[in-house]
């Protein structure tokens, strides 16, 4: 069991200021596997997201990645922590609903960034993989272009292949397509699929029900700072067990989703 | 008119001292504070109060004040320094007051996902800021920085005051030998918006090159 765990976090709190953004939050993924997070806006979801890699650092609990544990109930200084710390973001990369792709470096250069400087490999290697992985993306021809010059949808799957570069354990994605318009999101979670096809261990927060129904070997639903409910898409989509749950996806499903009301994380 | 022309090359001289002056404190002004907004965003609370009382007090003070304490001051602490070292060291010290609030307003635009890319990959503080964040910050505080140099080439002037024999000096001196006062500054005038014109067009430049990859 531990063995094919890619990722583990138990127990798992957060607080900002006042507010308990998750409480007590549970969440084994093993390699290979493809979960969906879903919830209303609010219920934690980015922010568990966000702590599985540390970019939040959780007020308690822990989480282990390939058998490395980051316990955040203890002292939190350290140089060792902090190597600990950037082990473990090495592991779990990250691909963000604004992108974040560094506007003053081409494509390319975006992708091999990570495996040059963080990774320390050499640069004719990291062009090599980098050129395979962009091509992967369908974006060989965007190269040497900046950000600027790229659509919505094109920089979200360079941000995919600058994941893809630091060849982690698991890749997490925080809302991928709701920045984008929606002509623009079918090329972004064809990409996605892609990866999934390809044996892939993935964490996706996400609305688009239909793509999480195709993906995911598992749908997380999360409520007011709690995991509600753990199963699989068939069952969660065609006979959900919580009422809380059957009233979220009929609203979804009416009115598709809305990003305005999920921009707040 | 004779009398003017034979100042031709002590006018040349001056101007070439106001340049040195200008471009030297200029560039050890921008190290230094790049140091000091380094220190202004740290976690460490010393280095953070240190560099807002550095600037609060070079900032807050007459550059003309600065230049008289540092070359009458220091030689009291038994320090000796000449005059062109002592307008460099005071000129340094105030343009990195003025260039770190320039730097720390660059970084502070950059977008808070920049730091989250970086971190989110592994990237360390210190390689976050120099492949991620100071490439950016620099774009973005371009203008600023130019207009400080713009700002430092003109305030060099005050250096004549502690007898270093720039532009100003040379200007003033070629007036009381002559008594053509209005037309030695007015030459003197015409060099400095002379060099400031060229230093506009770097930055101009400058800013359109750094822009071009976010067009």
């Amino acid at each position: 069991m531990t063995d094919n765990v890619a990722i583990h976090a138990q127990g798992l709190h957060k607080r900002f200021g006042d507010l308990e953004v998750l409480k007590s939050v549970d969440l084994t993924v093993r390699s290979g596997e493809v979960v969906v997070i879903m919830g209303p806006s609010g219920s934690g979801k980015t922010t568990l997201l966000r702590c599985l890699n540390l970019l939040e650092e959780p007020d308690a609990g822990s989480i282990t990645v390939r058998g490395r544990t980051v316990d955040c109930s203890g002292p939190r200084q350290g140089r060792g922590r902090r190597r600990l710390i950037r082990d473990i973001r090495v592991r779990t990369a990250m691909v963000f609903q604004q992108f974040n792709l560094f506007p003053h470096m081409t494509a390319l250069q975006n992708v091999i960034e990570g495996p040059i400087h963080v990774r320390r490999l050499p640069r004719s290697y990291a062009i090599e993989v980098g050129e395979r992985l962009l091509a992967r993306v369908g974006l060989s021809d965007k190269r040497d272009e900046h950000p600027a010059r790229l659509s919505g949808g094109q920089k979200q799957r360079v941000a995919i292949a600058r994941a893809l570069a630091m060849e982690p354990e698991v890749i997490l994605f925080d809302e991928p397509t709701s920045a984008l318009d929606p002509e623009l999101r079918a090329e972004v979670l064809q990409a996605i699929k892609n990866l999934a096809a390809h044996g892939m261990t993935m964490v996706i927060v996400t609305h688009e029900i239909a793509f999480a129904r195709e993906v995911a070997n598992r749908v997380v639903f999360m409520d007011k700072g709690y995991i509600l409910e753990e199963q699989s898409p068939s069952v969660f989509f065609s006979d959900p067990a919580n009422t809380r749950i059957r009233s979220f996806l009929r609203l979804m499903s009416d009115t598709g989703p809305h990003p305005e009301l999920e921009e707040a994380s | 008119m004779d009398l003017l022309e034979q100042s031709v090359p002590i006018l040349l001289k001056g101007m070439a001292i106001t340049i040195f002056l200008g471009a030297t404190s200029f560039v050890l002004g921008f190290g230094l504070g790049g140091l000091i907004a380094l220190a202004r965003i740290s976690r460490f609370a010393l280095l953070k109060v240190l560099s807002i009382i550095y600037v609060s007090v070079f900032r807050g003070t007459p550059l003309l004040i600065q230049i008289m304490l540092v070359y009458f001051g220091l030689p009291q602490l038994g320090i000796q320094i000449s005059p062109v070292p002592s307008a460099i060291l005071t000129f340094t010290l105030y343009s990195a007051a003025y260039l770190s609030e320039n730097f720390r307003g660059g970084i502070l635009a950059v977008e808070k996902g920049q730091w989250e890319a970086a971190g989110s990959m592994g990237m360390t503080y210190s390689g976050t800021l120099r492949r991620v964040i100071f490439p950016q910050a620099l774009r973005i505080a371009t203008p600023a920085i130019g207009n400080r140099f713009i700002a430092l080439m003109k305030d060099t002037s005050l250096a004549s005051v502690v007898t270093v024999v720039e532009l100003t000096r040379v200007a003033e001196s070629v007036g009381s030998s002559t008594f053509r006062y209005v037309e030695a500054f007015v030459v003197a005038g015409a060099v400095y918006w002379l060099i400031n014109s060229v230093l506009s067009v770097g930055q101009e430049l400058l800013e359109r090159r750094m822009g071009r990859a976010y067009a």
